[in-house]
């Protein structure tokens, strides 16, 4: 759900200086003081806390139970999975991601809001009921249930069930990020290029593309990080079958619930680890957003 | 490299004369590609999302009204659309205040660590919600580092109610500080100069001028975090105990209707919950359009 509250259009902080300076923009400092210990107070207790607890219970049993946790058969395979899903769906979301702005941003239509809405649904669609959805079609129970089983093949319970409900919920990611952008930008550079008697390939990978690569990769990013993390979705469709549809999170489920604590979270602190390494590059990016933009109005 | 090729986008219309010089109608199809792109975008929404939930509600309709009401009202479904609705508007209102002070003291105050705070918001955007969920669950059993010291005070958090409130403040947490952060950021400072010349005492100016300001970011941070909260179900099953009539979230009762192949059960609450969706992804677009529309006046000068 990153998408919809996009901070790439957030200004980078620090300018805070401005506010304490001017007297009518700052508070007593007993009032500033009691806002910052409740909000830091509240932040480390509901942000902090889980996150050092993770690390905290993967390392409890020493070293070697944590590197036998990731090394171990079923885990590796986990982590095969979650790549291979993430392989096909980021590049799958990423495509019409582009299509999508492009035929929303650069051109006029009717109906543009209520298709920009639609895009925004799996958002906001429980991730249990988008893995249900999928059951629905092709469980064998589902609509095609039968003809999948007549012609020998699987999607629930097997890996195509499990990329597709990872497309389902990372589907928004990258055409959210770039609606708005491509939108901002306006078509004035595009039109040029056209008029001067550039091809609509050249005018994108030269003219758009240049334009919009930090909230694409922003995109990209935001999109990675939910399809190797997923969990409700894919855990409806999969089937926790060990070694063969199991996720790293799937893999963390099946762990924790056989009281292997120590593994569970040694397997769950690799997500830990994936999370804070997206946090660091989804920065990296703003930063360099926030830099060319400077860089494009001087 | 490129920035001094490509015009900014501001300076672009000036810029760009001859662009511009066209009548209107011959602009608007200038740029190539429409239909191509357009038909993709068209085919993929329907073939991964607009398809597949429609499936929710043909399935449901084609049991008939009696089914799908028998099966979404039973006493044990209800309770959980209590807990679901009633915790998540619990954590959303919670959140709405933690999140407004967050926003505000990274906005207006300087503070050591300031950069760590502002990036490390999103880790619930981040982490893997099953992930969360355990470690939540560590945190607050009995033996985790709080819930050992509730203990003694009689208060349980992990396995009851409580839990799954904690799980749900959790993960609605940034969008609140996401929403209002950057309308934070974009206010002018002139208005409370304005009333604090007035006379305006400090409190009077946040209540009657910066509030109403915040109020569409707010508000629509707000439903963000309460749609998040409704469906959410990795971070809550493994601290909820899903206690029958207790602590079952309705995405639970999703679950456990599948699991005992029972078909029509899980599509009449998944629709219950659709609707839920749709009314609320209307709301939220609403409240985007008039919050972008006041800043849009606000931004003027």
């Amino acid at each position: 759900m990153a998408g919809i509250v996009s901070s790439l259009g957030v200004p980078q902080s620090g300018s805070a200086g401005r506010y304490e300076r001017n007297p009518a923009t700052r508070e007593a400092p007993w009032v500033r003081i009691t806002l910052l210990t409740l909000g830091l107070a509240f932040f480390g207790l509901f942000l902090i806390m889980p996150l050092v607890a993770v690390f905290h219970e993967a390392l409890r049993k020493g070293w070697e139970v944590y590197i036998a946790a990731l090394v171990e058969a079923d885990a590796v395979s986990a982590v095969k999975l979650t790549l291979i899903a993430a392989a096909i769906s980021v590049p799958l979301n990423l495509v019409f991601g582009v299509s999508a702005a492009w035929a929303i941003a650069k051109h006029d239509f009717r109906g543009k809001q209520l298709l920009i809405t639609f895009i925004d649904l799996p958002f906001s669609v429980s991730p249990v009921v988008a893995g249900l959805v999928y059951v629905l079609l092709f469980g064998a129970q589902g609509w095609f249930g039968p003809w999948l089983q007549a012609h020998d093949l699987k999607i629930i319970f097997a890996v195509p069930g499990i990329v597709l409900a990872t497309i389902f919920v990372t589907f928004p990611f990258v055409a959210r990020e770039l609606i708005p952008l491509m939108q901002a930008q306006g078509r004035d550079e595009e039109e040029a290029a056209t008029v001067l008697g550039a091809s609509g390939w050249q005018t994108f990978w030269r003219v758009t593309l240049p334009n919009v690569k930090w909230g694409l990769l922003y995109g990209v990013i935001l999109c990675n990080a939910r399809a190797m993390g997923e969990f409700g979705a894919v855990s409806v469709v999969s089937g926790h079958i060990r070694g063969y549809t199991n996720t790293l999170p799937l893999h963390v489920e099946i762990l924790y619930n056989e009281y292997q604590f120590a593994a569970a979270f040694a397997v769950a602190s690799l997500l830990a680890l994936l999370a804070l390494v997206t946090l660091v590059l989804k920065q990296f990016v703003e930063w360099n957003a926030h830099r060319s933009l400077k860089e494009a109005s001087t | 490299m490129t920035s001094h090729v490509i015009p900014s986008p501001a300076a672009a219309p000036h810029a760009l004369p001859a662009a511009d010089a066209g009548p209107r109608r011959a602009k608007r199809r200038v740029l190539p590609g429409f239909g191509p792109s357009m038909g993709f975008t068209l085919f993929y929404l329907s073939l991964i999302v607009l398809i597949p939930l429609s499936a929710v509600f043909i399935k449901s309709a084609g049991h008939g009204f009696e089914a799908f009401w028998a099966a979404a009202s039973t006493p044990r479904v209800v309770a959980s659309y209590k807990l679901s609705f009633g915790l998540s508007l619990l954590a959303a209102s919670i959140n709405l205040v933690f999140g407004l002070i967050l926003a505000w003291s990274l906005v207006r105050y300087e503070f050591f660590g300031k950069k760590v705070v502002d990036a490390l918001i999103d880790l619930p955007f981040a982490l893997p919600t099953a992930v969360a969920g355990i470690a939540l669950t560590a945190l607050y059993a009995g033996n985790g580092w709080l819930g050992s010291l509730l203990a003694p005070w009689g208060i349980k958090v992990a396995f009851t109610p409580l839990g799954i409130l904690v799980a749900l403040i959790f993960i609605g947490l940034p969008f609140i500080v996401r929403t209002v952060q950057p309308v934070l950021e974009d206010m002018e400072t002139e208005l409370e100069e304005a009333a604090a010349a007035l006379g305006a005492h400090r409190w009077q100016t946040f209540r009657l001028v910066v509030l109403p300001t915040l109020m569409p970011a707010l508000l629509t941070g707000f439903a963000l975090a309460f749609a998040r909260a409704v469906g959410e179900y990795g971070s809550v099953i493994f601290i909820a105990g899903n206690l029958p009539m207790v602590s079952e979230i309705t995405p639970l009762m999703i679950i456990s209707k599948l699991e005992q192949y029972d078909y029509v059960g899980a599509t009449s609450i998944a629709a219950v919950m659709l609707v839920f969706s749709f009314v609320l992804l209307l709301a939220i677009n609403g409240l985007q359009a008039w919050s972008s529309r006041r800043n849009g006046l606000e931004g003027r000068k």
